[in-house]
């Protein structure tokens, strides 16, 4: 196995261990938000996108493919990160008005 | 400098997407979090295309443009209350956005090995949530039906496929395969997503989303393997560990097995219970008297369920809850893990109704409460306070933890009529002696205990 993929195992598997780590501690209050912030943090693929898209050498299928998914994936990022701003804005205490 | 500048963006772009996942444990920084995460997906986006494998922009640009084009409105013309839906259709796009990546380094590199392995991976994740997420929408939506579809032998079709599939992932992995091999696996993919999302129930919603955020996660990390790209596999492989960790949750709050959930058995549960739906006697009140009850009351516990959230009911519990605390009483809100189509959807609307979130208790916190309690006001919830699940070994929901509302002086239950909750089960809960049941619309029916309120002595 080269180092590589050796090293990618090891950095999939504590970020892994790390996420379980961090949504543990979420309270369940936000987990609609928690489900909606990591729905946009899954359309990372965009980089994957940009990258097929944007290069020298893409046939004519995967360019078109790849604008497909940049624009797929964008909507994903932007939607996910609005409607998660549009909830926790709503999250708050008694009395205390929105800063 | 520019050579490396994009690692140093990843870099960034992986910090701040760590830390968004981390600030969100609490309300009090939870925004802080989006715009970290907000951050991060910048970074990620600037970083690649700083590239030098980035040579071309225009069609960038066009997908990039499109994409918020669409995006934007998408988050802001939604109702609110269609959220659970908005969430499945923007997991959709980003599925497809990734199995889409994985068709296309499929046909431009065509490799084999591990690689393969990754992008086979990835490609199916992604086309079967895809699928899966759009089926999900339909079934919120109600433009597909919301029951479970179930047909004899679907287990053994499902196998068959899968082994078909997993045959034609070998074959291209391993490099000799024909032409279709890999668009026929494609379609499989497609047709899992659909097929896994037939046989699920409205009630099971809140899993299956958390579930389809998992696999996501999961398919961006895959391509992090196939492209050698340590940001993809964090940020997915914290995505796949947080739709994970939910779906866990939402299958112990249903007493569900978490390998009952992976294989799609579910709306196995209709059969049995229904049959002892006899004509019991039940006691029903007025608007007048549940206003005489709860203002006399000192403490009321009000349990949500997907009743008010079609009902639109919270705008109205919130009035009732202001007056109720301007008497005087203690009103808090008990909310089952399960409660709604997706994790955390009664917090997120009794949020919208303003409601304060100290109000709003989760059901280990508060189930000890209910026996001080004078008032348990049920507002559309059904399965998830029957008291069935405690003893009845033959009910469907046994073992599933329940709210003990009948633990609380009086009980009252507004509901529409007495047709069964989404499992099909007879609910106990409403013979009961200290149950009052309050027939009809719970938007209405709050309505009218707010206006009787004022009256009552």
């Amino acid at each position: 196995m080269s180092t590589e993929i050796e090293l990618s195992i090891y950095v999939f598997i504590l970020a892994g261990f790390l996420g379980l780590e961090l949504v543990q501690r979420v309270s369940p209050l936000l987990h609609s938000p928690l489900m909606s912030l990591t729905n946009a943090v899954s359309a990372i693929s965009v980089v994957g996108a940009i990258l097929i898209t944007g290069s020298g050498e893409a046939t004519v299928l995967s360019k078109a493919l790849g604008v497909v998914a940049v624009t797929f994936s964008t909507i994903n990022i932007v939607a996910g990160f609005l409607i998660t701003d549009r909830m926790l804005k709503m999250f708050r205490k008694e009395g205390k008005k929105e800063k | 400098m520019t050579e490396n500048f994009w690692q140093f963006s990843y870099l960034v772009a992986a910090v701040t997407i760590i830390l968004s996942i981390k600030w969100l444990n609490s309300p009090a920084t939870a925004r802080r979090g989006v715009h970290a995460g907000q951050i991060g997906m910048l970074f990620a986006i600037i970083g690649t295309l700083l590239r030098h494998e980035v040579v071309s922009f225009e069609w960038v640009a066009v997908g990039l443009v499109l994409g918020s084009g669409i995006g934007v409105p998408l988050a802001y013309l939604m109702p609110m209350t269609a959220l659970p839906q908005l969430t499945a259709l923007s997991h959709a796009f980003g599925a497809l956005a990734a199995a889409l990546v994985g068709t296309a380094e499929y046909y431009q590199h065509a490799p084999t090995g591990f690689l393969m392995g990754a992008l086979v991976v990835e490609t199916l994740l992604g086309f079967l949530t895809a699928t899966a997420s759009v089926m999900a929408f339909g079934k919120l939506q109600e433009l597909v039906p919301t029951r479970p579809m179930t047909y004899k032998g679907q287990h053994v079709v499902n196998l068959g496929l899968l082994a078909f599939a997993i045959f034609l992932a070998g074959w291209v992995i391993e490099g000799s395969a024909p032409a279709w091999a890999f668009p026929t696996f494609s379609g499989l993919s497609l047709l899992f997503g659909v097929l896994l999302i037939l046989p699920i129930g409205g009630g099971d919603m809140p899993t299956v989303i958390a579930l389809l955020n998992s696999y996501a996660g999961m398919s961006a990390a895959a391509m992090g393997f196939a492209l050698n790209n340590k940001l993809l596999i964090i940020a997915g492989a914290l995505n796949a560990a947080s739709g994970f960790i939910l779906s866990v949750i939402m299958c112990k709050a249903m007493n569900r097995s978490f390998t009952n959930v992976l294989f799609g058995a579910f709306g196995q549960v209709q059969a049995g219970g229904g049959a002892a739906a006899t004509a019991k006697p039940v006691r029903s009140a007025t608007p007048e008297d549940a206003a005489s009850i709860l203002a006399n009351a000192h403490k009321v516990i009000v349990v949500p369920g997907y009743g008010m959230a079609v009902a639109q009911a919270q705008h109205k519990v919130r009035e009732l809850t202001d007056m109720l605390v301007k008497r005087g009483v203690d009103v808090q809100f008990a909310i089952h893990p399960v409660a709604g189509r997706m994790p955390g959807h009664m917090n997120v609307l009794l949020a919208e109704a303003d409601i304060s979130y100290e109000r709003l208790h989760e059901m280990e916190d508060i189930n000890s409460d209910f026996s001080e309690t004078d008032v348990a006001l049920v507002i559309g919830a059904n399965d998830v306070v029957n008291p069935a699940a405690r003893h009845d070994t033959t009910s469907p929901i046994y073992g599933m933890p329940i709210l003990d509302v009948d633990k609380a002086t009086t009980v009252m239950v507004i509901k529409r009529s007495m047709n069964p909750g989404f499992a099909g089960i007879d609910n106990e809960l409403y013979y009961d002696s200290r149950t009052l049941m309050l027939f009809g619309d719970a938007k209405q029916f709050v309505a009218e205990i707010v206006k009787e309120l004022p009256k009552a002595a």
